[in-house]
């Protein structure tokens, strides 16, 4: 029985799948996705796979089966009660093997696959009493109907197919939810399991949703898997440990497997994290404090002046300072001549200027580190519209009796300096929590020579290429790139070996 | 208003020729979707003999949502705040589309019975519920009759 149950599931998400309904349309929707055969990269002995959608669920089945061998029940009761258990294979088998499989079931939710026996006698029961054998009431559109319409799972609540198909609509386009629709009745929380949910649902683009959901909560659980956060792309990442490591998508996307970002050599995770979060927090907030506040000297609350005069009484209820705008000094000692402010060096009013100016320091540093990240990042996204005129120029140098593989430079320097620039505009995090010593010193002069050099690649690039000078500029561009790549793994070793021998110390 | 769905008809139908005991629920006559109810409260509970005022709405999407409920007559009572919206998992995660105005009603009514101070909506009186039983009665006694009872 479950040899037949499997092949049943598998035939699913193929493309025939209409075992049993009398539906004609029941073909699995995933046909659409292109079924290429993996994809096995390797760059720096970090091996991945690139697996589209069906091999997801290729992948799924495989673990599915794995479990089936063992405790040999229906797949999709295996599919619910892994998910109950993030996919961790040895925990369910675990709970399974260690006393009460009903119980279990219990627990996930799943109706017993072994119950199965018991119930067509309750439903029996159930119609006679109701309308007689033939005709039952559906509980959700009140109407009376022929029982070949009425549908439902081990728990013995029926209700028409139309309905069914209407809840779980609902559920899987409404709600977002998947892996865990229960039974329509009212306290009923078995869940429905994926035959029946295609079964019962007739439209391709539901079934599809519903394949995303199942196969979404399949990669979430999952840490070895990640979805490419490229928009519009569906493609997974399969590894096989996690590590802060660059991957490449199908789509062309290259991100950190590790925390999903765009690859961000040399800078970690973790920093970039709390770099992207006081990005986020603050970038613009920041620059307007910095332009029109001021804090109070005592309690560092920041005051705006939106008028009036400069005897300032600080608005935080606790603090109530009087202090001068103009000098930040104690009001008391102005008493009239507030105009001139003829106190500019008293201490107590110097030690406030000078507070505030640790503050605004702080507030100056990180504007620095952040515009420069910023305009990297800026001219990254310049850089990639290079792409489509260097194409042309291609095209162009083609026509001109040059071959295919003599014009390959373009490309590459353009990759080159995309590459250059995505890692500056990272070296700025890095920079910004890096705490001075003599390798920081050392680190910043491979970043400005990295800079340099890019810049200069960037300029030669947007240069005119004529027939003349092509030779020329050919020679030079080539020399560029390979030394902007060649800084470009300089910074970036130095950088991994500080961290291997801990030369570098955090601020904050 | 497009067509009314045969469930909903067949419900209100139903509701029509077998009223439940202590609850009436009339269809508007400008809206076969709005509600007009009318809750008693229930006997040996601090709101008996006190006639509450409910609206009930069935969204475009019921029964696959649950309807909107609400009281129109001030409560004392935990699980119901002062705008009369009521905390009752049925109305909400627990909406199950064989659920029905019905069931939605009788499940008012058994709050009314049951108040859940542990879960509540209205914080002030769900303190003083757990806190103060007796004078917590005494105060849905005190708000029954002076906003529920003979103002309909």
């Amino acid at each position: 029985m479950d040899s037949d149950e499997d092949i049943m599931y598998d035939d699913d998400y193929d493309d025939s799948g209409n075992e049993s309904s009398g539906d004609d349309d029941v073909e699995f929707a995933m046909v659409e996705e292109p079924n290429n055969p993996k994809e096995r990269q390797e760059l720096d002995e970090y091996p991945y796979e690139v697996l589209t959608t069906e091999q997801i669920l290729q992948h799924m089945n495989e673990c599915m089966k794995e479990v089936n061998i063992v405790v040999e029940m229906p797949s999709t009761v295996i599919r619910m009660l892994l998910n109950h258990f993030r996919w961790d294979k040895e925990k369910l088998m675990e709970r399974y093997y260690d006393g009460d499989p009903e119980k279990l079931f219990t627990e996930a939710h799943v109706a017993s696959p072994f119950a199965k026996m018991a119930v067509p006698a309750k439903i029996a029961k159930k119609e006679h009493r109701r309308t007689g054998p033939s005709v039952e009431e559906c509980e959700i559109c009140l109407s009376t109907l022929p029982s070949s319409v009425m549908s439902g799972l081990e728990c013995g609540h029926r209700f028409c197919v139309s309905c069914w198909a209407e809840y779980l609509t609902t559920k899987i386009m409404s709600e977002g939810i998947g892996q865990t629709i229960s039974c329509a009745a009212h306290n009923c929380e078995i869940l429905i399991d994926d035959a029946t949910v295609m079964k019962l649902v007739p439209d391709a683009k539901v079934r599809l949703k519903y394949q995303h959901l199942i196969t979404n909560s399949f990669v979430e659980c999952n840490r070895l898997l990640r979805w490419c956060p490229s928009p519009d792309c569906s493609s997974v990442i399969r590894v096989q440990h996690v590590e802060s490591r660059p991957v490449t998508c199908r789509c062309g996307h290259t991100f950190c497997f590790a925390c999903g970002n765009n690859w961000h050599e040399p800078v970690r995770c973790t920093l970039l994290r709390k770099w992207i979060k006081k990005c986020d927090d603050d970038s613009e907030t920041s620059n307007w404090i910095a332009a029109n506040t001021k804090e109070c000297p005592k309690c560092k609350a920041t005051i705006e002046k939106d008028g009036g005069c400069n005897h300032m009484v600080c608005k935080n209820s606790h603090c109530k300072t009087e202090f001068c705008w103009v000098c930040l000094g104690p009001w008391e000692p102005h008493g009239t001549s507030w105009y001139n402010c003829n106190r500019y060096d008293e201490d107590e009013a110097r030690a406030a200027r000078d507070a505030q100016e640790r503050s605004r320091a702080a507030l100056q540093r990180y504007l620095f580190y952040c515009n420069r990240y910023m305009n990297h990042m800026q001219s990254l996204r310049l850089e990639h519209k290079h792409y489509a005129t260097v194409k042309e120029k291609m095209e162009e140098m083609q026509q001109h009796n040059m071959s295919w593989i003599e014009v390959q430079f373009l490309k590459k320097a353009v990759d080159i300096l995309c590459q250059c620039r995505q890692t500056l505009m990272y070296t700025y995090v890095f920079a910004y929590y890096l705490k001075k010593n003599n390798q920081s010193v050392i680190f910043e002069d491979n970043q400005r020579d990295l800079e340099t050099a890019t810049e200069k690649l960037s300029e030669y690039l947007e240069r005119d290429i004529t027939q003349e000078n092509l030779v020329d500029i050919k020679q030079k561009v080539q020399d560029k790139y390979r030394y902007c790549d060649s800084r470009r793994r300089v910074l970036a070793e130095h950088v991994y070996e500080g961290y291997d021998k801990e030369w570098w110390e955090y601020n904050d | 208003m497009a067509g009314l769905p045969r469930r909903i008809i067949k419900e209100t139908q139903r509701l029509m020729a077998e009223p439940v005991p202590g609850i009436s629920a009339v269809p508007d006559e400008q809206n076969a979707r709005y509600f007009h109810v009318v809750v008693a409260g229930p006997e040996g509970s601090p709101f008996e003999g006190g006639v509450f005022k409910l609206e009930l709405f069935l969204p475009e999407e019921y029964p696959m949502s649950a309807p909107k409920v609400r009281f129109m007559t001030k409560i004392y009572h935990p699980n119901i705040d002062k705008l009369g919206r009521i905390c009752l998992d049925i109305l909400k995660d627990k909406w199950s589309p064989a659920l029905q105005i019905r069931t939605v009603l009788l499940s008012i009514q058994a709050l009314l019975s049951a108040p859940n101070p542990d879960d509540p909506l209205a914080n002030d009186v769900a303190e003083l519920w757990k806190v103060n039983e007796a004078e917590a009665i005494r105060n849905a006694r005190e708000w029954t009759r002076t906003y529920a009872m003979g103002n309909i």
